[in-house]
């Protein structure tokens, strides 16, 4: 009886090795599976599910569902991952608009929302929330920096993004560091793939650099035709429209082009290499910033769970904000509005062995945090 | 603004507009000889990009995948109507529109799986790389003019077709009274057929040549099917003419709608706000024209003779 009792017990501290957490914790994930925005959503996911496998931790369950890009679709997803599936913490959209559908009505009910990639600048400001985490920027970030990188040398610029708020955001950013003159601002419309109308206007704009934030689909399409146009214009933009998610299809049209980027595959550090190998031995491809702002998401979440009951949302907060982990990027940590202080450089469109990635060419910001954070008040 | 900006968009109008005249000549044929609505031929769009950008990878040749593009769109149209199609031709519209919407589902799911959810590599071939110099001191792309002058072609293709030949003659005969062309004697199920296949590979020749030109990816149908549709509302559904003269229209009003209405616009606010709601304006644009002329000519400029 006794050797039983004392079996047991052997048996059940095995069990419990690896498990340090006080609570399961379930993670519901959305994000983009189908349609042009894809891409995306798959690196968001297999980013965030590396660093859920690196965890090895059985108390972790993440439900993943498609969005398909549709906000409304979005919203049912989330509503039954909190009422039904039951999700402490929610993550994985991409675009957002998506977000401003989810975000504010999940952290009112109490549940965590952390960020892998979209950054709206209407929820790093007045409207912070305790509940809501960025692990990826805030939407202004990248093109601050190619703002500032525009003002070595360009003294005209043509800036272009479509009409939705992380676009809206992406022009405000550049125009908060750009100082020179602006030959046009243009909007196009989400999901838009025929970019003529534009590249004649950058033709006739007497422009000496074009700013470009097109994500996914729209960034390919515009890269061929603007390679094919004749027009000598240099093209840059945030990292976004030069991901590694997109640069296999634009294919060489895209190199040269200069772009602003939390992280590339050249990244010269212990995180960033151990990602980077388990990544490509994982998926078998490179990853996308979307992928690492998802890894970095992912050890954010475990970290505080390993450290405080997700039931417990103060004490689950506080050590989220602490932001315990070896990013990839390299320094990381969190503004008073819990979005990223992170260091941003400039990046370019480079071959390396018939592989078209991004090659790290100078740190343009040192540990930037955003224009929002003096308006939040928690 | 200057004549050669002014010259550069109205070509680009004019390759939008060929574009869809592409897709809508399909769509139209269809709903006019058979009677069917069918929303999956956005998704033999795409089957052309995708069998493009597939041989084309495989033989390097984007000749050989333009070809394939066409075999391929017009197989899949094809097996599409033996299937699925030719038991919906007696149904009311909603069965159509519901079993053609399930056929998008699992054509974008299915080629999802086959090829994953990255965008695939379709370049422009080496012969129509570049710009070329047009009078007013502009440039414009090769590639550009070739989907101009491969839309006149097809254009022209069709009209030779439908008023010159056998097949055409059977086509006009199935437009204007269906049963009589039955009870002539002649091979109705078959002219579907063909009819289907001849719309599924002019979609697939567009999905194909935009394809070197965008990306090419699941879902990339859809959008143009949107559009394909207005052209056909405007042009008078059923009618070649109508789709050409529609495409033409949207085209044009589309990318004249993106360059002028910003510009328009920051005569009276700032250009970020000109920008902004000029951009969402000229989305609507085609849809407001449309509605303009359904106003005055409920049918469509050219309705079909019958309906």
């Amino acid at each position: 009886m006794k050797k039983m009792l004392a079996a047991a017990t052997l048996a059940l501290s095995v069990g419990t090795t690896g498990m340090a957490f006080a609570e399961p914790l379930k993670i519901g994930m959305i994000t983009t599976l189908s349609g042009g925005g894809a891409g995306l959503g798959i690196d968001t996911r297999d980013g965030f599910m590396l660093a859920i496998k690196n965890a090895g931790n059985k108390d972790i369950t993440v439900v993943t569902e498609d969005d398909a890009q549709k906000p409304e679709l979005a919203v049912q997803i989330a509503d039954k991952m909190i009422q039904s599936d039951k999700v402490d913490v929610l993550t994985g959209i991409v675009w957002s608009n998506l977000l401003m559908a989810v975000a504010p009505s999940a952290v009112a009910q109490g549940k965590f929302y952390v960020s892998t990639n979209a950054a709206p600048a209407a929820l790093a400001g007045a409207n912070c929330n305790k509940l809501y985490f960025n692990a990826a920027y805030q939407n202004d970030n990248l093109h601050e920096a190619m703002g500032e990188y525009a003002n070595k040398g360009y003294k005209k610029m043509f800036i272009l993004a479509p009409n939705y708020p992380a676009g809206k955001d992406s022009l405000t950013g550049f125009k908060r560091y750009y100082k020179g003159q602006l030959a046009a601002e243009v909007y196009t419309q989400v999901g838009q793939t025929d970019y003529a109308a534009e590249i004649a206007q950058m033709r006739a704009s007497g422009a000496d650099g074009i700013f470009v934030f097109l994500p996914g689909g729209m960034g390919i399409a515009f890269m061929k035709q603007f390679a094919q146009s004749g027009v000598k214009i240099p093209v840059m933009g945030p990292g976004f429209s030069f991901s590694q998610d997109v640069l296999p299809a634009i294919g060489d049209a895209a190199i040269g082009a200069k772009a602003s980027g939390q992280w590339a595959p050249d990244f010269d550090n212990a995180a960033s290499k151990k990602f980077l190998a388990d990544f490509q031995k994982e998926y078998n491809r490179l990853p996308s910033i979307y992928a690492v702002q998802a890894y970095d998401a992912a050890q954010l979440i475990v970290a505080a769970a390993s450290k405080a009951s997700v039931k417990n949302a103060a004490a689950f907060g506080a050590e989220l904000k602490k932001a315990d982990i070896q990013s990839p990027r390299g320094k990381f940590k969190f503004n008073t509005n819990q979005h990223p202080i992170q260091d941003i450089y400039l990046t370019e469109v480079v071959k390396q062995n018939g592989v078209i990635t991004n090659k790290t060419v100078e740190k343009i910001f040192a540990d930037h945090g955003d224009a929002y954070a003096k308006d939040c008040k928690i | 603004m200057t004549l050669a900006l002014a010259l550069e968009q109205l070509l680009n109008g004019l390759q939008l507009g060929v574009m869809l005249f592409l897709m809508a000549a399909g769509l139209t044929l269809i709903f006019g000889v058979m009677g069917l609505i069918n929303l999956a031929h956005g998704s033999l769009y795409m089957v052309g990009a995708f069998a493009c950008a597939t041989v084309a990878a495989w033989t390097g040749s984007f000749w050989i995948g333009l070809i394939a593009s066409l075999v391929a769109a017009a197989a899949a149209g094809a097996i599409v109507e033996l299937v699925v199609i030719r038991r919906l031709y007696d149904r009311d519209h909603l069965d159509q529109v519901l079993a053609t919407f399930a056929l998008i589902l699992m054509f974008s799911e299915g080629t999802r799986w086959l090829f994953g959810s990255f965008p695939l590599y379709l370049d422009i071939p080496p012969l129509l790389q570049g710009a070329v110099a047009l009078p007013g001191g502009t440039e414009y792309p090769v590639y550009r003019l070739a989907i101009i002058l491969a839309g006149a072609i097809v254009a022209f293709g069709l009209y030779l077709l439908i008023s010159r030949t056998r097949l055409g003659m059977r086509i006009r005969a199935g437009e204007s009274d269906r049963e009589m062309i039955g009870a002539l004697g002649v091979d109705i199920r078959t002219l579907y057929t063909v009819v289907f296949a001849l719309g599924a590979a002019l979609a697939g020749l567009a999905g194909a040549m935009v394809g070197a030109l965008q990306s090419v990816q699941v879902g990339m149908g859809e959008p143009v099917l949107i559009l394909a549709f207005v052209v056909i509302v405007i042009g008078g559904i059923g009618s070649i003419k109508g789709a050409l003269l529609g495409a033409l229209l949207v085209g044009v009003t589309d990318t004249m709608g993106r360059f002028l209405l910003p510009k328009i616009l920051a005569l009276f606010v700032a250009p970020a706000q000109a920008g902004m709601i000029g951009g969402a304006v000229a989305s609507m644009l085609i849809y407001i024209v449309m509605a303009v002329i359904l106003a005055v000519k409920p049918r469509g400029l050219f309705p079909a003779a019958h309906a």
